[in-house]
Order: structure tokens, then C-alpha cells, then sequence
């Protein structure tokens, strides 16, 4: 289909690397030599400083890392575990699967599951856990979440708007304040796990909420995706920036994987693997696959109506595919906390 | 400054693909409307503005191709022997398709600036713009820098169910808060036809679009259903309308490419 008929005098635009993905590195690509990094105790101070463009801000800006880091760090000291949802593709399910993550976690009595929403202009989450239209309090030990059940507490953007229709129209350093005040200011109390439904991309929010959490203990990622390539493709990306920033992924749930017609039971691909899917990513990308869920339009509908797919319609396959799947995560989650305990085990005895 | 703003302004008509909510088809939609609108035999740009997950070069199935530099600016990929349909995204500036752009919005900021003010539109009738899902950084600039070239307006993409919508019930505030005219609200995935018995199954149930368009009073612009085949040319990179010139969905496309140019041909 393509034609190459550019100009004799054309040439390639090509970045090499480094120029289009930015690392966590805190030395820009174009800092003079021997730049001693914007977050060093020298920045704008060091003598490669003098004559660089950004030496008045970097030496005016505060130094060492954010202090937020350390707060949020004190104030999850009670979060046991945390997971958090993302996709490179959008509508693919990452606040349905969060949902029913915290949904199925929270059919255990005896867990506590707390829901932080961190999609700052497209909040679903409110709607999908039926609690829309709820306010947010306030209290001497920070805001208060929205309780949708005695052990299923959220947080969200969509609690402090007035109408459904109010447009959150942020751009990035707005959305990052939010972002840490949701993590740093909210009341959770004893939280076995804490699941974070994020929007879809690698940019702000996900670079905000994995820099906040640095110092707090993150479980993992799980990485949500559609069969089709168009999606895939904007995944392996996801997964790239979950290992340039350290994220550890528990692993990738392939959502709406077939669809069973209601009238003759036979299967549609309506999102075709034509690259072999989720699994085929997931062994290509060296990452576990935990799953594929099946497209059940009854899964959207409890959505819609803020119910649980889970205790709705509890004998459908997709119902066994959600618990096989939490199971999963579960259990990554156990053993995470056995080799911590062991390691500071360790640390005790020497 | 001079020189970028020539190449906009010769482009007749912009239009712009928005959704609040992520993976209800806007680079679908986009991409068919300018298939459709080049085999209407117009001329046709399509930027993808989607830096995280740019999906257009996949959808033509021009992922392994190059940006070229001229002396006037970068000139985009054009995907047919006649120069009709002329495309760019970031996808074709990486060097690895896996590559993850983890950019905060500046940077992405920049970027969509270049890609407006750079390009080198020749003399196009329609230039598509595909934004990546919310209310933003990336929309925020592509609006600000369209201001002076006076935007035709945005076509607002959804799916029928109320998560969806209650989205792009927000897109819709932001376009009035930005002055961007909507074109209007068109809903995709509307209803799955089992090619075995013919079912017509709501997946994702249905009406939310035409309901959310009356009410805020704004053109409804139609469903078009949830189409196999069309998943699959835009993941085999095809020209759907060649491909399957019978299927439900090409219909719900033409008719909105028939308004679309109308608005063309009323104008003097």
C-alpha cells in the first residue's frame, strides 16, 4: 500500500533512542558534561553548572528527592499490599479488572481492600463500584475514603466533582499534586490491598504514582490488554516502561478474549489474535500470563449499574476466569510477603 | 513562526477525533473517515497525536516506514501512489516498536507543536487529527495551536455504555470550555452480528451515544455497529472499504463522510 516517492534532497528523521524515551535519570539529555543531575545536593552549584541555561533553576529549586516520598511512604505503612492496574491501550478494561480485582479480594471478610482511582480525567471507578454521587469528607488524620462496602473503600477524582458532566481539563504538574494528595492525604486505616486503576499511556500519572511510591513497597503491576495487535502494540510499550522505571509485573490478563453468542453458543473472535494474543506477548515479553477473561456483555452491563459481575452471575465462565485470575495475584502477593519476612528475618539475626 | 504557518493554512478543513474514554475507536474512526473521505476523492492528512500509543501507522500498515526532512519540513508517509492520503505519528520516529515514550506533558507539548507547525500538509482539503483519550496536555495544545486556523470541529467518538459516556459527557464540557465546535457524537461498537445466526447481541449495550447527543443537544451523527471485519483491516492494515465493500459498517462510515462533505461543499 505504500508508496515511497519522497524528494532526492529528503533524509530520515530518525531519533536515536535516548532522544524520545526519557529516563528516570535526573540528568537531561542535553546538560553539559559532568552535570551533576537536577536532584543532586550540587545542582546548579557544581562547575559544569556555570554557563548552563537551567543553572538559576536548578540551584533555586529544592533539593534530594521530594519530600512526599517519605510521607506517603509513612502514611501506606498500613497498606499490607499494592497492586497497580495499567495498559498502554485505553478501554480495555483496566477499571472493570480493578473492580472486580477489589470486588473478588473483598469477598474474603476478613480482607480489608482499598481503591485508589488515579485516572484524573476519565474517573470510572465511582460508577462501576454504584457509588457514584458520594462526597468525600474530611478529617484530622486526612480525607476520608468512600466506603462501598465494610471492607471496600475508594478513592477518586470523580467524588470531588460537582456534576457528572464537570470536565477535569489538568495539564500534568495539576494532575501530579492530585495525585500525591491522593496518596499522601487519604485515611485508609488497615489495608490488606491497595489496587490502583490508572489511565491508559505512560506518561504524568503513571511517572507520578510509581516516583510517590518509590520508597513504599509495590507488589506489582498487572498489565491488562485486548487480544488484537492495535492493542498489544501499545502494551509491550507499558511493559517497557514498567521495566525502565523498576515496576515489577505480576503479570498480563487477556480481557474480552472471545465472545459466546447468547442465542447459537458458538464463539466469535470479535477482537481477532491475529498475533496469537495476550499469551503469545506474554512468553515474547518474558512476563507470566495470568489469564484470559471472556467478553460477556453482562460483565459491562453490572458495570453500568455499578454492580458486581461476581456475585450477579456467579456461575459463569467468566465469573471462574476472574477468581482463577485473583487467585493468581493473590498468591503473588503471599509470596512477596514471605520473602520480605524472610529477608528482614535475615537482617534480625546478623 | 512564518513558515509554520503556511503549511496549516493551506489545509482547507480540520477536524478533530476526541473521546474522553480510551479504546472506543477513535484511530479507527479516524482512519476510515480518511479512507473514506480520499476515496470521495478528497485530499486527505492524518496526524496522530496519540504520543503514548500512536496506532495509525498499524492501522495502514506502515509501520516500518520513515519520516523524510525537506527543506519546507517533514513530509509525512502517504499511503497511496497518488499522494491522497498523507500521514504522520510519532510511531514512525521510534526505533523499536516496543519503545515506551514516558514523557510528562512539556515534552509531549513540544512535540505536537513540531508535528503541527513542521508537517509539510500540501494543499489537503481535510486534515484528520486522532488525540489520545482524556482532557489534557495533548488536547489542550492541539486546540491552543489550532485557535488561529479556525478548526472545522470535533467529532466526539463513544461506545453505548454509561461508563463511556459519562466520559464523553466530559469531552463535551470541554469543548465548550475551549470554544471547539462539535461536529458531532457518532457511536461505535454498537451491536455484535453473529456471523453464524445473525443474533444481533448488544455488547456493550446501546443508545447511550443518541441519548447523550439529545441531550445536549448536539448532532448525532450514528451507530456504527461492532464490525469483525473491520478489527480486522485495521489490524491487517487494509483499506476496509475495498476489502469488504458489503458490510454493515461501511454504510454507518459513508454517511458520515457524506456530512462531512457537506460541510465542504456549502462553504463558498
Amino acid at each position: 500500500m505504500y508508496v515511497d516517492n519522497q524528494s532526492n534532497k529528503s533524509e530520515v528523521v530518525k531519533g536515536n533512542n535516548s532522544d524520545y524515551i526519557a529516563t528516570m535519570a535526573d540528568v537531561p539529555d542535553n546538560a553539559p558534561k559532568l552535570c551533576p543531575g537536577t536532584r543532586s545536593e550540587k545542582a546548579g552549584e557544581a562547575e559544569a553548572c556555570s554557563g548552563c541555561p537551567n543553572q538559576s533553576v536548578c540551584a533555586s529549586a529544592p533539593k534530594g528527592p521530594d519530600p512526599a516520598i517519605r510521607e506517603v511512604k509513612e502514611r501506606l505503612h498500613s497498606v499490607k499490599h499494592k497492586v497497580i492496574v495499567l495498559s498502554g491501550k485505553g478501554g480495555v478494561g483496566k477499571s472493570t479488572f480493578t473492580a472486580h480485582l477489589a470486588h473478588g479480594l473483598a469477598a474474603d471478610p476478613n480482607r480489608q481492600i482499598a481503591v485508589l482511582d488515579v485516572d484524573i480525567c476519565g474517573p470510572s471507578m465511582p460508577r462501576i463500584l454504584g457509588v457514584e454521587g458520594e462526597q468525600v469528607h474530611q478529617s484530622g488524620s486526612g480525607w476520608s475514603p468512600v466506603y462501598v462496602d465494610d471492607n471496600l473503600s475508594v478513592m477518586s477524582v470523580g467524588f470531588l466533582l460537582s456534576s457528572p458532566d464537570e470536565a477535569v481539563i489538568w495539564r500534568g504538574p495539576k494532575k501530579n499534586g492530585l495525585i500525591k494528595q491522593f496518596l499522601r492525604d487519604v485515611d485508609w486505616g488497615e489495608v490488606d490491598y491497595l489496587v490502583i486503576d490508572t489511565p491508559p499511556g505512560t506518561s504524568d500519572e503513571h511517572l507520578s504514582v510509581v516516583q510517590y511510591l518509590s520508597e513504599s513497597k509495590v507488589d506489582g503491576a498487572v498489565v491488562v490488554t485486548t487480544p488484537q495487535e492495535v492493542s498489544l502494540l501499545d502494551v509491550r510499550k507499558e511493559i517497557s516502561f514498567c521495566r525502565k522505571v523498576g515496576l515489577p509485573i505480576i503479570g498480563v490478563v487477556e480481557n474480552m478474549s472471545g465472545f459466546i453468542c447468547p442465542k447459537c453458543k458458538n464463539e466469535s473472535q470479535i477482537f481477532p489474535p491475529t498475533t496469537g494474543g495476550g499469551e503469545k506477548m506474554a512468553s515474547d515479553m518474558n512476563v507470566p500470563f495470568l489469564g484470559r477473561l471472556p467478553l460477556d456483555p453482562r460483565i459491562g452491563k453490572c458495570c453500568d449499574e455499578g454492580k458486581s459481575y461476581l456475585t450477579t452471575v456467579p456461575d459463569s465462565p467468566a465469573t471462574h476466569a476472574f477468581i482463577q485470575i485473583i487467585d493468581k495475584i493473590v498468591k503473588h502477593c503471599q509470596a512477596n510477603e514471605q520473602k520480605t519476612e524472610t529477608e528482614t528475618g535475615e537482617m534480625d539475626c546478623s | 513562526m512564518a513558515a509554520s504557518r503556511d503549511h496549516l493554512s493551506t489545509v482547507r478543513h480540520v477536524i478533530v477525533v476526541l473521546s474522553g474514554k480510551g479504546g472506543v475507536g477513535k484511530s479507527t474512526v479516524a482512519s476510515q473517515i480518511a479512507l473514506g473521505l480520499m476515496h470521495a476523492g478528497k485530499k486527505v492528512g492524518l496526524l496522530d497525536v496519540d504520543l503514548c500509543g500512536p496506532s495509525i501507522p498499524k492501522m495502514f500498515n506502515v509501520e516500518e516506514k520513515d519520516i523524510h526532512q525537506c527543506p519546507e519540513g517533514w513530509l509525512p508517509v502517504y499511503i497511496d501512489k497518488e499522494q491522497r492520503l498523507g500521514v504522520m505519528s510519532i510511531g514512525f520516529l521510534l526505533s523499536n516498536k516496543d519503545d515506551a515514550v514516558v514523557w510528562r506533558g512539556p515534552k509531549k507539548n513540544a512535540m505536537i507543536k513540531q508535528f503541527l507547525s513542521d508537517v509539510v500538509w500540501s494543499n489537503i482539503d481535510y486534515l484528520v487529527i486522532d488525540t489520545p483519550p482524556g482532557t489534557t496536555d495533548e488536547h489542550l495544545t492541539v486546540i491552543e495551536n489550532l485557535k488561529s486556523y479556525n478548526p472545522d470541529g470535533a467529532i466526539l467518538v463513544t461506545t453505548p455504555q454509561a461508563v463511556a459516556v459519562g466520559d464523553v459527557r466530559r469531552e463535551l464540557t470541554f469543548c465548550k470550555k475551549t470554544h471547539l465546535p462539535i461536529i458531532g457524537i457518532i457511536e461505535n461498537m454498537s451491536g455484535f452480528v453473529c456471523p453464524c445466526c445473525g443474533e444481533v447481541t448488544n455488547v456493550f449495550s446501546k443508545g447511550g451515544g443518541e441519548s447523550l447527543a439529545k441531550q445536549f443537544s448536539v448532532p448525532f451523527l450514528g451507530c456504527i455497529p461492532l464490525d469483525p471485519h473491520l478489527t480486522q483491516s485495521t489490524e491487517e492494515g487494509r483499506d476496509f472499504f475495498e476489502a469488504f465493500k458489503g458490510s454493515v459498517a461501511i454504510k454507518a462510515l459513508q454517511t458520515l463522510i457524506q456530512r462531512l462533505i457537506l460541510v465542504d461543499e456549502n462553504l463558498p
